[in-house]
């Protein structure tokens, strides 16, 4: 059985984790498409760490009988490797159209140039 | 250009139109079949309307055919959605001191022969920011897959309590707006899929909107930019923006200007 001060401080630090994405919201400091990522993990992360029989259960489920929080950590290691591919995947698109960007810039600059001197 | 522009313009509901500098956004992406068709529709309309075409980053002939018909074109370096698109064209027209926008979508499903009725409540100084609602009259006419219509129809229901106001389609693109919805929307709109979070931020800054009754036509050409699994998404985002943006002090972020 999960000993109940992993449960509690596995709670209060994923529903904290909500609830500082949450500001970053408010505060207009995170979009929401790329906040959504991080309220699933929260949410599930609390989710797991409060329903106690709910965990046993799926560590059962992977024959994991000796240390059910396991299953926090696995569950977590899973979402972080996810919002990762994700901003890897956010990554490519803006370095594509900062390439983009800068040709269209220099495309213009020489536009400019040579209407300035023609 | 007024001669032209006064003698094209409905009469008694719209006097004063002539007057006014009015621009017409429309946002395209992939419709160089429909998109030369609206700018013509838009100018039979009124012959004095600016037409500024949007191209969200098309791979077709958008912007060659949209120059060719005289239109001002901004062609984005890449696809922004439609929010960013739209926002160009907001930021065009309160930079050029427009008085008046018309935002119409550049796949002809909003016909601009019915614009008259969208202008009426702007030009007569009782909305700030005009829709041309699908919902708001029993007409029909609009057709789409019935759970897009249940997703419209929940979204009107949440946004309605929210505003305090009956609304009746918060997915709407065919909308007017007057100077302060111009500046309002230069500064601050909604990414993705704009619409529903815009419906709400107007109210929120006591803009006064009202919606008019519409009948939008079947796409044209090019393809509906919300799939089934995106629909999802966007539902779930969109209710996110909207619940965490009730809690925000100072809705647009005050920028220099103005």
């Amino acid at each position: 059985m999960t000993p109940l001060a992993v449960s509690i401080a596995g709670a209060i630090a994923s529903f904290t984790l909500v609830l500082i994405v949450l500001e970053l919201i408010r505060s207009r400091r995170l979009r929401e498409r790329y906040a959504l990522l991080w309220l699933v993990t929260g949410l599930t992360l609390t989710a797991l760490s409060a329903w106690r029989d709910g965990l046993n259960t799926i560590a059962g489920w992977f024959g994991i009988r000796s240390y059910p929080p396991a299953v926090l950590f696995a569950v977590g290691i899973l979402f972080i490797l996810v919002v990762l591919l994700h901003y890897s995947t956010v990554i490519s698109r803006l370095s594509d159209q900062n390439v983009v960007l800068a040709q269209r810039l220099a495309l213009l600059e020489q536009e400019l140039r040579v209407r300035d001197s023609g | 250009m007024p001669e032209t522009a006064k003698a094209a313009v409905p009469a008694a509901p719209l006097a004063g139109l002539a007057e006014l500098r009015r621009v017409a956004i429309v946002p395209a992406l992939n419709e160089e079949l429909t998109v030369s068709r609206v700018i013509d529709e838009l100018r039979a309309f009124d012959p004095g309307l600016v037409v500024v075409v949007v191209d969200d980053g098309s791979v077709d002939r958008t912007s060659e055919v949209a120059a060719a018909k005289g239109a001002v074109v901004l062609r984005l370096p890449f696809n922004l959605g439609i929010g960013g698109a739209v926002q160009t064209g907001f930021r065009f027209a309160y930079e050029h001191g427009f008085d008046i926008a018309v935002r119409v979508d550049g796949d002809g499903q909003h016909d601009p022969a019915q614009l008259a009725r969208v202008l009426e409540p702007v030009l007569s100084g009782e909305a700030d920011i005009a829709v041309g609602s699908r919902f708001a009259a029993e007409e029909g006419g609009y057709r789409s897959s019935r759970p897009r219509r249940a997703g419209i129809r929940l979204l009107a229901w949440i946004v309605s309590r929210i505003v305090g106001q009956r609304v009746t389609d918060t997915t709407s693109g065919f909308q007017v707006l007057n100077r302060r919805g111009i500046a309002l929307f230069a500064r601050d709109y909604p990414h993705d899929y704009p619409e529903v979070e815009a419906t709400v931020m107007v109210f929120r800054h006591r803009l006064r909107l009202v919606e008019v009754p519409v009948v939008m036509r079947e796409r044209g050409g090019g393809r509906s930019s919300i799939t089934a699994l995106r629909s999802i998404y966007y539902m779930v985002k969109v209710l996110l923006a909207i619940f965490v943006g009730l809690f925000r002090r100072n809705v647009v972020p005050q920028e220099g200007r103005e």
